[in-house]
C-alpha cells in the first residue's frame, strides 16, 4: 500500500478485571487505516468493537479495564504509552469521536455554543468572538440550517439527526486526521440515517479525514467503507476491501452473516440462520470460537485457535478451512 | 351438481375476503396537559385516520420511522389505550364496544409480543409461572395440565422443557424473546401484534425468531400485524406493507408492488434510503431535507409536503384521501388524485 499509515493497531489484548474474573473483551486486534479512508468494524453486539474505539482513544474506563498487551500507533508514536498529558493534546485534536447517543454525548445544561467554544478553545488560542463565528461556519459545513439560531439552542430542542450534526460538527473543529465513529446512525431512522452517511463521505472527501467506523450493519458498511473488518468474539476474523468481503466472503462466520440479512430487493422464501448464539467473552477458550456455530468445523477447529491467513488482494481470514485448500 | 359447487365457492370466498381484523378511521390523540390547573394545552395526533384491514392467515406489515404512530396502532387495537375514535372490527366483533369482562374473553384471541424482551418478561417469575399466567387468567385450572402445556409450548418454540424452573436473566435475548412467543401462543390466539419483536436482537439471533414466526405462522394458521421500522424484516416476513408516517397511512399494497414500484414520494425516499449489504447496488438515492414534524404541530394539508420533492400547492393545503388507486394499491396522495 502506497498510503501512509495514520493508524496502526497490533495485536491488542484489553480486559477487564471483574469481580467475576478476567473478561477479555479485545482479544489480539491488528488493523490499519491509512490517510483519507474508511475502514469499517463490523460485529455482532459484544465482539469487541466498541471497546477496540475505546481502546484507541485510551478511554477504557480503568479500574476495570486494561490493555494488557499490544501497540497502538498513530503516526508513528506509541499512544499506549503516552502520558496523560499528550493523549489530552491528541483526543479532539488530532483524533476525534463520535457516539451513537448524541443526547448522552451532550450536557443538557449547556447551549450548543457554549458546548462547540469549550471544545474549540480548549485546542486552539482563539477569542471566545472568534470561536463562536468558528463554530456557526462549522455548524452551517455539516448542513444545519440557521445556524446562527441553533447556536443558542440547547441540545433537547433540537431532533436526534441534528443533534448528531452538532456532533459531527464538534469532532471536526479540529479538523482531525481520524474520526472514530462508534454507531453514529444507529439511533436514527433510515431517510435521517441516509442524510448523515451522505455528510461522512462528504467529509471524509473534502478534508482527507480518515473515518474509523463502527457498526453493525452490513449495509452501512457497503455504503460508506472502503475496508472492512469484521470482528467476533474479540477477534478480528477477517478483513478486506468492502467489496471483496461482502461479494466474497471467506470466514464461515461473515458467509452466515451476510446471509442471515433479509434483503429488500430480493424475496426470499426461508432466510438462512446460524445457529446458536454470540458467546460471552471468556478466559481461555480451546479452539476457534466460531467453531460451535460452524457447520464446516473440523477436527483442528476445536484444538487451536486459528491465525489470520493471508490471502491474495490483502485479504485475511482467520480459519483453519484456508490451510486445508492450500 | 352446479348449484352445490357454487355454493360451496361462494362459501370459499366468503371465507377468504371475510378479514379477521379490520380498522376504520383509528384515532388516537394524546391531550398535553399544563399550567396551574392542569388544562388541556395542545392535542398529540399520534394516529390519525388509519384504515385497513387484516385478512385471516395473512401477515400484514406496518413500517415507519420513529414517532410515526406505529405502535399507537398496535396498542390501540388491543384496545391497550382506549382509541379517541374509529373502529376496530375483530372477527365480527366491534372491540369499542366490549364490556371489560367480553374483552378479556376476546383477549386470548388477540396477543401481543414486544420488542423489549428484558422489559417484558417479570424477573421475579420463572418461566414457568411466566408461561402459565394466561393460562391460569383463561381457567385453565389444574396444575399439572397447565405444567404439560408450558412444556409443550417452551419445545414448540425451540426450548427445552426444563428450561421451565429458570429466570428470564438466564437466557440470552434470543431466548428470551422465544418465551415472549410462547406465552403469545399460549392459549391458541388468532391474532398476534408483533410490536419491533426482532428490532433488539443481533443479525444473526434475528433471522432465527423470524424463520420461528414463519413457521409457527403455517403450524397454527396465525395472522399477524408485523410493526418494525426495518424495511427488509417487513419485506422478508409479510404478505403485504402498509407505510405510516406522521400518524397517517401513506400507502398500503402487496409487498412486491409496494418494494418494486412504490407509488407515494414518502415510500419511494424510504426504500431508496436503506442501505443493502450489495456493492453494486448502484442506486439514485432519495436524500429527505430536514425531520419529521412534530405529532404536536402536524403540517396543515398533507403531512409530508414539508418534506415531499414533488409538493405542489394543493399538497399545502387539502389533505389528500386514502384512497384505492388500483386493485389493493391504497396510496394517499396528490399525485395520483
Amino acid at each position: 500500500m502506497s498510503k501512509e499509515v495514520i493508524l496502526e493497531l497490533k495485536d491488542v489484548h484489553t480486559h477487564f478485571f471483574t469481580e467475576k474474573g478476567e473478561v477479555p473483551a479485545v482479544n489480539g486486534v491488528r488493523l490499519s487505516v491509512c490517510k483519507g479512508e474508511v475502514v469499517g468494524i463490523v460485529g455482532e453486539s459484544g465482539c469487541g468493537k466498541s471497546v477496540t474505539s475505546l481502546s484507541i482513544m485510551q478511554l477504557i474506563p480503568s479500574p476495570p479495564g486494561k490493555i494488557v498487551s499490544g501497540d497502538i500507533y498513530f503516526k508513528g508514536e506509541n499512544i499506549v504509552s503516552a502520558s496523560p498529558k499528550r493523549m489530552k493534546q491528541i483526543r479532539g485534536n488530532e483524533i476525534a469521536m463520535i457516539f451513537q447517543e448524541p443526547m448522552t454525548s451532550l450536557d443538557p445544561l449547556f447551549t450548543i455554543g457554549n458546548q462547540m467554544i469549550e471544545a474549540i478553545r480548549l485546542h486552539e488560542k482563539i477569542s471566545k468572538k472568534e470561536a463562536r463565528n468558528k463554530a456557526i461556519t462549522l455548524l452551517e459545513l455539516v448542513g444545519i440550517p440557521r445556524a446562527n439560531a441553533i447556536v443558542a439552542s440547547y441540545p433537547h430542542q433540537l431532533s436526534g439527526g441534528m443533534r448528531q450534526r452538532v456532533m459531527i460538527a464538534m469532532a471536526m473543529a479540529c479538523e482531525p486526521d481520524l474520526l472514530i465513529a462508534d454507531e453514529p446512525t444507529t439511533a436514527l431512522d433510515v431517510t435521517i440515517q441516509a442524510q448523515i452517511l451522505d455528510l461522512m463521505r462528504q467529509l471524509n472527501q473534502e478534508k482527507q479525514t480518515a473515518i474509523l467506523f463502527i457498526t453493525h450493519d452490513l449495509g452501512v458498511v457497503a455504503e460508506i467503507c472502503d475496508r472492512v473488518a469484521v470482528m467476533y468474539a474479540g477477534q478480528i476474523i477477517e478483513e478486506g476491501t468492502t467489496r471483496e468481503i461482502l461479494k466474497y466472503p471467506n470466514h464461515p462466520y461473515t458467509k452466515g452473516l451476510i446471509r442471515s440479512l433479509p434483503n429488500v430487493k430480493k424475496t426470499e422464501q426461508q432466510l438462512y440462520s446460524i445457529p446458536g448464539t454470540v458467546p460471552k467473552p471468556q478466559k481461555e477458550k480451546i479452539g476457534c470460537r466460531f467453531a460451535p456455530r460452524c457447520e464446516w468445523a473440523f477436527a483442528p477447529c476445536f484444538q487451536a485457535n486459528p491465525p489470520l491467513y493471508e490471502l491474495e488482494n490483502n485479504r485475511t481470514s482467520r480459519c483453519f478451512l484456508h490451510e486445508k485448500e492450500a | 351438481m352446479i348449484v352445490p359447487i357454487k355454493a360451496s365457492r361462494k362459501e370459499v370466498e366468503e371465507k377468504v375476503v371475510q378479514p379477521l381484523l379490520e380498522v376504520k378511521g383509528l384515532q388516537k390523540h394524546f391531550a398535553v396537559k399544563g399550567g396551574v390547573f392542569g388544562r388541556k394545552k395542545r392535542v398529540i395526533k399520534a394516529v390519525d385516520d388509519v384504515s385497513f384491514s387484516v385478512r385471516e392467515g395473512e401477515i400484514l406489515g406496518i413500517v415507519g420511522e420513529s414517532g410515526c404512530g406505529k405502535s399507537t396502532t398496535g396498542k390501540a387495537i388491543l384496545r391497550l389505550l382506549e382509541p379517541s375514535s374509529g373502529e376496530v372490527m375483530f372477527a365480527g366483533k366491534r372491540i369499542k364496544d366490549l364490556e371489560a369482562k367480553e374483552l378479556r374473553k376476546l383477549r386470548k384471541d388477540m396477543q401481543i409480543i414486544f420488542q423489549d424482551p428484558y422489559a417484558s418478561l417479570n424477573p421475579r417469575h420463572t418461566v414457568e409461572k411466566i408461561i402459565a399466567e394466561p393460562l391460569l387468567v383463561h381457567g385453565m385450572a389444574a396444575k399439572a395440565a397447565r405444567k404439560q402445556r408450558v412444556k409443550e409450548l417452551l419445545e414448540i418454540v425451540g426450548l427445552n422443557s426444563y428450561h421451565a424452573s429458570r429466570y428470564p436473566h438466564q437466557f440470552s435475548g434470543g431466548q428470551r424473546q422465544r418465551i415472549g412467543i410462547a406465552r403469545a401462543l399460549a392459549n391458541h390466539p388468532k391474532l398476534i401484534i408483533c410490536d419491533e419483536a426482532v428490532s433488539a436482537l443481533d443479525v444473526s439471533v434475528q433471522a432465527q425468531i423470524l424463520n420461528l414466526m414463519q413457521k409457527l405462522r403455517e403450524e397454527f394458521q396465525l395472522t399477524y400485524l408485523f410493526i418494525a421500522h426495518d424495511l427488509s424484516v417487513v419485506k422478508y416476513i409479510s404478505d403485504r406493507v402498509g407505510v405510516m408516517y406522521l400518524g397517517r397511512m401513506m400507502e398500503l399494497a402487496d409487498k412486491d408492488t409496494l418494494y418494486e414500484n412504490p407509488k407515494h414520494p414518502y415510500t419511494q425516499a424510504l426504500l431508496s434510503a436503506v442501505p443493502t449489504p450489495d456493492p453494486d447496488g448502484i442506486r439514485e438515492r432519495i436524500i429527505l431535507k430536514g425531520d419529521v414534524p412534530s405529532p404536536a404541530n402536524p403540517p396543515p394539508g398533507c403531512v409530508f409536503h414539508t418534506r415531499c420533492p414533488q409538493a405542489m400547492d394543493i399538497c399545502k393545503t387539502a389533505k389528500p384521501a386514502f384512497q384505492e388507486m388500483e386493485a389493493n394499491h391504497f396510496i394517499a396522495c396528490h399525485l395520483y388524485t
